[in-house]
């Protein structure tokens, strides 16, 4: 059965039925906000990983170190979904989506009718078309599978060849030496987190993981991997050189999986385009997460972010637009990341930015990098300052000027900084 | 494994059993005890699982990291009692505990 929203579709209505396609974080946090929220309507989540929503930051951090267990992974217990009259189809694709009749084809043959479709696709990892690249141990990291195969290749005097110098890059490093493994970082740019750190930030990461063992290769061109018997055995460079592993991560970033929505003749630019209510053009179609492309009405343009933060707030957009409740506030985006004993928090976009302040003293481990446009905080990375980051993340909503003298000045808290 | 008692901010009380080795906040979302949304999932980076501890257990919830304690300090509402739930370890010590949540997390 379907609710009232044939006749008007897209509106408020508590009694929609509402498919999600992608039980990931932004998908699974959906239903969970829907229910919060009272929706009565019946709610089906597809999902083609064969796992109940999961959380993805612990695969290259706490539970890659085997600090955390499988169960502690997923967002609500199983039980939670038939408790809550949420339908779980697990290993399931959808497959085409026929806007016209309303209606999701999946991967069974099946067809599910809605009246609401979310998608929450999210991103798959960049692959890498080198020879060598289907051999066994070459590998991404995305998925609790991908993770399972990571850590069964990690342990004391194995060799890790991490291809891409980002986040999830560095994390499994950092774990891989936690375990006991040897880590090579093989960057193309001139530095580690070139595309999503500043220059300050990247010396200080790369500084620290080399003082844990790590190796890093920079403006290093990845030709292929070598392997025998079908399993890799080295990296090979475009300077002739082979580093020899037992493993090789490639962590090149991650595409949005918006093919389904531009089959459907949906907007994508890099993600599905969306509002602040996270809808599509189509006032049926909803799509949140790491697939869409969003506006940032703190910056004044439209962007994909990859994070949990963002699912969470899409999340909330949707299950606000579906129950007729008001839009809740746009947020600061923001990002953590965990390497040793290091805890990175970013808040902001560092875009438009004409200054880069630094806080603190990178030697001490405990400092933040503030990205000022004026008198404006458009951005904070802070390592291991909770009080930079908190306080940030407050100036950057609130577009509150604040005096770079002041900033710049540590021995000033935060709190007075912000007065 | 210990007892223990969530009260919600207009004073819905959930008792559950939290295995030991777990974090408070842990047992909460196990649990689907509503009230703490650790957005970050334990990584002490979101202060969304503050909560209050009960005058009787503070000494046994075990000290703040230099972390929490300022990440605690931007948190609303806080009170000399408040905690991040996620950083508190369950142990046998902690049955009967009652943790208090504030009216909101963000
Ligand atoms: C190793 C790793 C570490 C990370 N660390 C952090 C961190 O520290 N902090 C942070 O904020 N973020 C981190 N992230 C990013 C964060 O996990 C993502 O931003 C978040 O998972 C996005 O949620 P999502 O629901 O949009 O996508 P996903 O969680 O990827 O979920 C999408 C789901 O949809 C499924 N799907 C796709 N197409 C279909 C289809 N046609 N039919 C059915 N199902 C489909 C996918 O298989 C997947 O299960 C990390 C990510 C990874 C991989
Ligand atoms: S869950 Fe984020 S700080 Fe506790």
């Amino acid at each position: 059965m379907r609710g009232s929203g044939l006749a008007n579709p897209g509106a408020p209505d508590l009694n929609a039925r509402v498919v999600i396609i992608g039980a990931g974080h932004a998908g699974g946090s959906a239903a969970a906000f829907l229910r919060q929220y009272g929706h009565t309507g019946p709610i089906i989540l597809i999902g083609d990983e064969p796992l109940v929503p999961y959380q993805r930051p612990p695969l290259s951090k706490a539970w890659l170190k085997g600090e955390a267990d499988a169960d502690s992974l997923a967002l609500k217990p199983a039980d939670w979904y038939a408790d809550n009259n949420c339908r779980l189809m697990l290993g399931v694709s959808a497959t085409k989506i026929e806007r016209a009749a309303r209606r999701v084809v999946l991967s069974t043959g099946e067809t599910l009718d809605y009246d609401i479709l979310v998608l929450a696709t999210g991103a798959r990892a960049r692959t890498l078309p080198l020879p060598g690249a289907d051999l066994k141990g070459v590998m991404a990291l995305r998925t609790a599978a991908d993770a399972e195969q990571l850590k069964a290749a990690l342990g004391p005097g194995k060799h890790l060849a991490v291809v891409g110098g980002g986040y999830v890059g560095l994390e499994a490093a950092a774990s891989a030496r936690a375990l006991g493994a040897e880590a090579v970082v093989l960057e193309r740019e001139p530095r580690v987190l070139a595309r999503v750190a500043c220059q300050q930030l990247s010396d200080f990461f790369t500084r620290y993981h080399t003082g844990h063992g790590v190796v890093f290769e920079l403006s290093a061109g990845v030709e292929g991997f070598e392997g025998r018997d079908g399993q890799v055995t080295g990296v090979r460079l475009a300077d002739g050189r082979v580093l020899p592993c037992d493993a090789a991560l490639v962590g090149v970033g991650a595409i949005p999986n918006d093919e389904l929505a531009q089959a459907a003749g949906l907007d994508c630019v890099n993600g599905v385009v969306v509002d602040l209510e996270a809808r599509t053009a189509d006032p049926a179609i909803f799509a949140i997460g790491d697939v869409t492309h969003r506006p940032l009405p703190l910056y004044d343009r439209m962007f994909r972010l990859e994070s949990v933060p963002n699912a969470l707030e899409q999340a909330k957009q949707v299950a606000c637009a579906i129950v007729g409740r008001p839009a809740p506030p746009p947020e600061v985006p923001w990002f953590w990341s965990d390497q040793y004993d290091l805890k990175l928090q970013i808040a902001g976009m560092p875009f438009d930015a004409d200054t880069i302040l630094v806080r603190g003293d990178p030697a001490t481990a405990k400092f933040a990098v503030f990205h000022l446009k004026g008198d404006l905080v458009q951005a904070v990375e802070a390592v291991n300052s909770p009080p930079e980051f908190m306080m940030g993340k407050i100036l950057i909503g609130g577009r509150k000027p604040v005096s770079r003298e002041r900033l710049a000045d540590s021995s000033i808290s935060m709190k007075e900084v912000a007065a | 494994m210990a007892k223990i008692t969530y009260v919600e901010h207009d004073g819905t009380e959930h008792t559950v059993e939290v295995k030991t080795g777990m974090s408070v906040m842990e047992g909460a979302i196990k649990n689907n005890v509503p009230g703490i949304d650790a957005d970050c999932g334990g990584a002490c980076a979101c202060a969304t699982c503050h909560v209050y501890v009960d005058p009787a257990f503070e000494g046994k919830t075990g000290e703040k990291s230099a972390m929490e304690e300022s990440m605690l300090d931007f948190a609303e509402n806080v009170e000399p009692n408040s905690r991040l739930s996620c950083q508190i370890k369950v142990s046998d010590d902690l049955d009967g505990l009652v943790v208090r949540m504030p009216e909101s997390q963000h």
